[in-house]
Formats: C-alpha cells, structure tokens, sequence
C-alpha cells in the first residue's frame, strides 16, 4: 500500500497496481466507445448505443473495489460496467454486432450485457429494472453464508422510480450486502434532474431508508474507488447496505454518438465545461505529475489498447450471425 | 387413501421442498401470521425460522425484483399474493425481468422462481380483491402457468413448479383452496403441459380451469340425467398448454364448450377454440361455445355476483345450446 495526495486532495490508500490498472480500464472503455463512435457509419451494429464516454471513473472506480466474486447489475447505459467488471472485450463488440459469439449471443445487444464468469449479471434496459434484482443477489448472498456483495449501478433517472426507495427499504430493512451506485449525469434523456425532482437531495434520501450515502465526485476515480471500497467492508462486515451519488456527466447524446446539445436538449457550454473535467485527462496529469508514469508508458498503453479493441472488432466482424433455429431457444431451460 | 384439504397439500408440497432443497425459501405479505395464506403456509415460519420464511413490506415490484435476484443467484424463492389483483404492481418485474431474463442474456441464467397468487370471488370483495387474471401472464414467453383444480394437483404441480427452474405463476382459486382429496404423503411432481381427463364422455368436450372443472362435473352429472354424455378436460397447466388431450376429445365428441375463471374476451378460452379452429377444424360438428366473466369489472353486490360468476348453469346452457346442432 502507498500513501498518496490525489490530483483532487483526498487522502488515499490505493495499491500502487491498482492505480495502473484503474487507468488502464479506463481508457479501455473510452478507446472501445470510441471505436463504436467511428465504425457508426458502416451501420453494421444494429443496436442503439448508449455510450458511457465521459462516466468510465465511476464503473472503473467502483469495480476495482469489487472481486471476481462480487456481482454488479447494471442498466442500459452498461459498456462501461461491463468492461470494468472484467467482462471480455471480443464478447462485447461481438455482441455490438449482435453475432453469436456475443456475450448475450446476439439476443440483447448494446443494452443487455452480461458476463457471469467474472460477477457482471446482467443490464436490464428499464430504467430502476435492475434495481431490486441487485438486492435480491445480496439476500442470496446471505442465506448462502457468503461473503460478498452485490452492486446495482443506475442513472439519475432511476432516482424518480418508486421502486428505488422500496429496494432501499428492504435492503436496510434485512442489512443486505448491497452497494446503490446512482451515476447522476443530470439528464433522463434529455429531461433534466432539476425539472423532474424538487429536492436536491439523493443521499439524503438513501439516509431517509437507513441507507449511508455520499454525494461525490464520479470524475475522481480514485475517490470513487475509495468510497467504495468502504461502503464494501462495512457491507461485508454485516452492516448493511450502502448509498454513493457519483456527479459526472455523459459527453455523447442518450442515445446514439452524436454530441447533441442545443435548444431542447443541453446547453453547448455544459458539455464543454464538464469536458474540462475529462476523468482520464486529469488522471494522466494526476499520474504524470506523481512520477507513477511517464509520457512513454502512457503511450504505449494506449497503443496496446488500441491493439485490443481491434482485434476485438475483428472477433466481431467475424463471428457468425445467430441461426434462425435459435429464435425459439431459452425461452425457458 | 389420505384425504387432504388443497390447502394443507399445498403446505405440504412446499414444507418438503423446503426440507429437501436448502435453497427453497417463502415470502409474502403475511406468510407467517396466525392465518398464513388461507393455511398453505401456516406455521411454516415456525418449523423454518424467519431467514426463510418471512413476510414483507408492502413493496410487490421490489419484492418480485427481489425474488428474480436470488433465483439468478441459485437460491430458489416462492413468493406468495394473498390477491392476484396485486400482482399488477410488480409486473414490471414479472414481465420485463423474470420472463425475460433468460433469452435476453443470451441463456446464461435463468430464475427459478415460483409467484403463488391466490384468486377468486369471497364475500362481496369486488373489483381489486377477487380478480382471476390469470391469462395476462400466458402472453408473456418465459412464464409457465399453472391452476390447480384439486389437492392432488395443487401439490404435484406446485412440486413441479419449485424443481422447474423457471418463472411459474401459480394460481389458485379459494375456492379450489377448501376442496379435499386423495393426496399422497410422499412427493411427486406433475409434468406440465399434460392435462387430464376428468370424465370420460361421448357427446361434448368441456374444458375447465382451476374451479371450474368442479362446476363442469356438477354439470356432466346433470347433463347425464339428460342423457348427454359429456367429456371433460382439465388441462392443468394454461402454459405450456396439452393441445393434444383436448385435440384428442374434440376429435371423439365433436363439439366443444370451453369453461374458464378468467374473462373471456382474450382469455384462454379464446386460444384454446383458436387452437382447435387452426389445426383441428375437421373435427368440430358444431360452433364452439365458451362460458366465463362478462367484460364487466368484478361487483360487490351478491345479487350481481349472482349473474358474474359462471356455474354448472351456464356450463348446461352452453352444452344444450350446441348439443343438437345440424350442419
């Protein structure tokens, strides 16, 4: 363990490896996304993308602070939890191109990832859909004597669904192992938190149930990784459930790899304000300015990266489409 | 052989799961008061301690949701609905979760996962207590359904449904709740998708669902004294449905009525005539009949009730409606 002063002044305990890796998933999840952004054009994936450009500190931060056996479950917007989490990248743009090798087999596309051979459960598209099924897991958990826990990632627009507070109360209610990531990015598509919501107030809410919250900064992965890591022992010590607000905010449009902004839909200077807080960016400065990294280093990661993405696309490419006699397969075991 | 209430078959169908599978547990609104589910869990909180029997908060869709999580995780819930009518509030998890969890993350997990819902009329309880909407659920691939009709049924299929490894809505009628039988002491379990013949018959097929198969023998027997020899099916399972047993009669007796707890503007007897209509069109020497709800919300007055819930007598009219039809 190394004691280090953060690019954004928080105290810290992170392994010196897990500092590399954090940004190494990072930008694995930026290059992927940016890789979907260019082979848009060929219209060659067929499923809507809700890309995760702009957010990866929270997944990243967050999964790092998990092991294998540590389950997450997450939403529409699910690239990134699916990358951090360890899922397989040739599964993933397999499964952007809706082939069989997928991870869903091509039957869920971009927003029903899933990879349960290392705890990502699944990504249901309905907004707080997942919720609950994360608090189940935790309650499996219990009963099974294990000790682990069982994390549900969703937006801010989750926060409006009723079933939240319900999840909340019973997860409080029985002291599940279970951690609510809420990534406020302030927009439900493009309605905004503060015309949808009269209080600002989300942990607030959580304390209301008996669930601990903090509000923080989702761009700081290491202060992600932190809080949660916490908010994980106490859970895995039998203390109950667990409550972070991650602020970060979503460079491309809801849906699609435009960057939409104007009237109607977000102010242009919102996103360039928020790009100025780019979680990798000012994490390379953080890394290059400790002396954790050099330029060089840096480089060459990304270029081994990149390597990856492309030939993850070429699994992709290469893949089989599913067969029509798959149609009626797993319906039911 | 040892008479048994379907109440106490069903409490005992779920005690021996719970005894032999660690991984079976029960919760519901009330599943360990002092009159635990009509009886079908009494005391079961006693002999299993609360970890695996327990009541819960006034949350069905967050409950559903909590039920699906710990069946994708190995545990094997039953979640119980003294009313069917609240099953609505969690079908978003019933619906968009359970059902399709499996075939949307490309058959990685599935959900073992048993929702009881109890339905039926009782006592002048009216439109959101005495509903029996079971139909809605068939509509949804990835859920099997299942409507007991008696206790030998009501622990075979419930045996089945805690072993089948899928979403099973279970249903079952108050009344079927109070009906006694022949009922084994060890456990089986009843395939699904294979019905039973009730009655064997010449003249008419009857198929009838959960309580009705009860009217339905009330009216065979009276239509006998009218010399008219009726068959009647219960299909035992409304998803998967045993086309063949129903295909089989339809094919002796020529004529069809279908009898159903459901309504039946889109219920199940309207997929069932369809069935025979689509594939065994030959086989029908008159119009089909159907009796079931009107399109009327469910009333509370008896002297409406009267009129809403269908019996042997509307069973009768259909079969003597048809009984002497001349191409």
């Amino acid at each position: 363990m190394q004691k280090r002063e953060a690019a954004w002044n928080v105290k810290i305990e992170v392994p010196a490896k897990k500092i590399i890796e954090m940004y190494e998933m990072m930008l694995c999840i930026r290059l992927a996304e940016e890789k979907l952004v260019e082979l848009h054009p060929e219209q060659m994936m067929k499923t809507p993308f809700h890309l995760y450009i702009g957010q990866e500190a929270i997944a990243t931060g967050v999964c790092a602070a998990l092991t294998k056996q540590d389950v997450v479950f997450s939403n529409h917007r699910s690239h990134g939890h699916y990358l951090a989490k360890g899922g397989d990248l040739n599964r993933f743009m397999a499964e952007m191109y809706c082939k069989i090798d997928g991870c869903s087999c091509g039957k869920g596309g971009s927003m029903h990832l899933i990879d349960t051979s290392v705890g990502h459960m699944g990504s249901s598209s309905i907004v707080s859909g997942s919720i609950p099924i994360a608090v189940g897991a935790a309650l499996a958990f219990r009963m099974q004597n294990k000790k682990n826990v069982s994390v549900a990632f969703f937006g801010d627009g989750a926060t409006d669904e009723g079933v939240l507070y319900e999840s909340y109360n019973f997860a409080a209610l029985k002291k599940l192992p279970v951690i609510f990531i809420c990534e406020n990015n302030f927009y439900a598509i493009n309605s905004k938190i503060t015309t949808r919501q009269a209080v600002d107030n989300l942990p607030g809410r959580a304390i209301a149930f008996g669930v601990p919250g903090e509000k923080i900064d989702g761009n700081d992965v290491l202060k992600v990784y932190q809080t949660t890591e916490k908010m994980v022992k106490r859970a895995k010590q039998g203390h109950g459930p667990g409550f972070i607000e991650a602020v970060s905010y979503r460079w491309k449009a809801h849906i699609g790899v435009t960057e939409d902004v104007g009237e109607g839909i977000r102010p242009e200077e919102e996103l360039t304000e928020w790009k100025k807080k780019c979680p990798i960016k000012n994490y390379e400065k953080y890394l290059l300015n400790e002396g954790i990294m050099t330029k060089q280093k840096l480089m060459n990661m990304n270029e081994k990266i990149q390597h990856l993405v492309n030939k993850a696309v070429e699994f992709g490419r290469k893949s089989p489409l599913p067969d029509a006699c798959e149609l009626l397969e797993d319906v039911f075991i | 052989m040892r008479k048994l209430s379907a109440k106490n078959a069903i409490r005992e169908a779920i005690q021996q799961c719970m005894e032999s599978d660690p991984s079976v547990f029960v919760y519901g609104e009330g599943v360990d008061d002092a009159h635990g589910i009509f009886g079908t869990s009494l005391d079961l909180a006693k002999v299993f301690g609360n970890e695996r029997v327990f009541d819960m908060p006034m949350s069905e869709n967050a409950m559903t949701g909590v039920g699906v999580g710990a069946a994708v995780m190995g545990m094997h819930p039953i979640m119980v609905h003294q009313r069917i009518d609240f099953t609505l509030l969690a079908l978003d998890q019933i619906a968009n979760h359970a059902a399709k969890i499996r075939y949307m993350w490309g058959g990685h997990l599935n959900v073992p996962f048993v929702i009881r819902a109890i339905i039926g009329r009782g006592w002048g309880q009216g439109a959101q207590h005495s509903q029996s909407f079971y139909s809605i659920f068939t509509h949804f691939p990835g859920i099997k359904v299942i409507l007991p009709s008696n206790p030998y049924d009501a622990k075979g299929l419930l045996i089945q449904a805690i072993r089948d490894g899928n979403p099973v809505v279970s249903v079952e009628h108050k009344l079927v709740l109070f009906l006694e039988g022949d009922v084994p002491e060890e456990m089986y379990a009843i395939p699904f998708g294979k019905g039973r013949v009730v009655r064997e018959g010449t003249d008419v097929t009857i198929v009838a669902f959960s309580q009705m198969v009860s009217e339905a023998e009330k009216a065979a027997q009276e239509l006998a004294g009218m010399g008219i020899d009726a068959e009647i099916i219960d299909p035992r399972t409304a998803y998967p449905l045993d086309e063949e047993i129903i295909a089989k009669s339809v094919k002796k007796t020529g004529k069809l009525v279908v009898a159903d707890i459901d309504w039946v503007f889109t219920g199940m007897t309207a997929e069932i005539v369809a069935k025979i209509a689509e594939n065994h069109f030959d086989a029908l020497k008159a119009p089909v009949r159907r009796v079931g709800l009107p399109h009327a919300v469910h009333p509370s007055s008896y002297a409406l009730e009267e009129v809403f819930y269908p019996t042997k007598t509307n069973i009768i009219k259909a079969v003597k409606d048809i009984i002497n039809y001349k191409q």
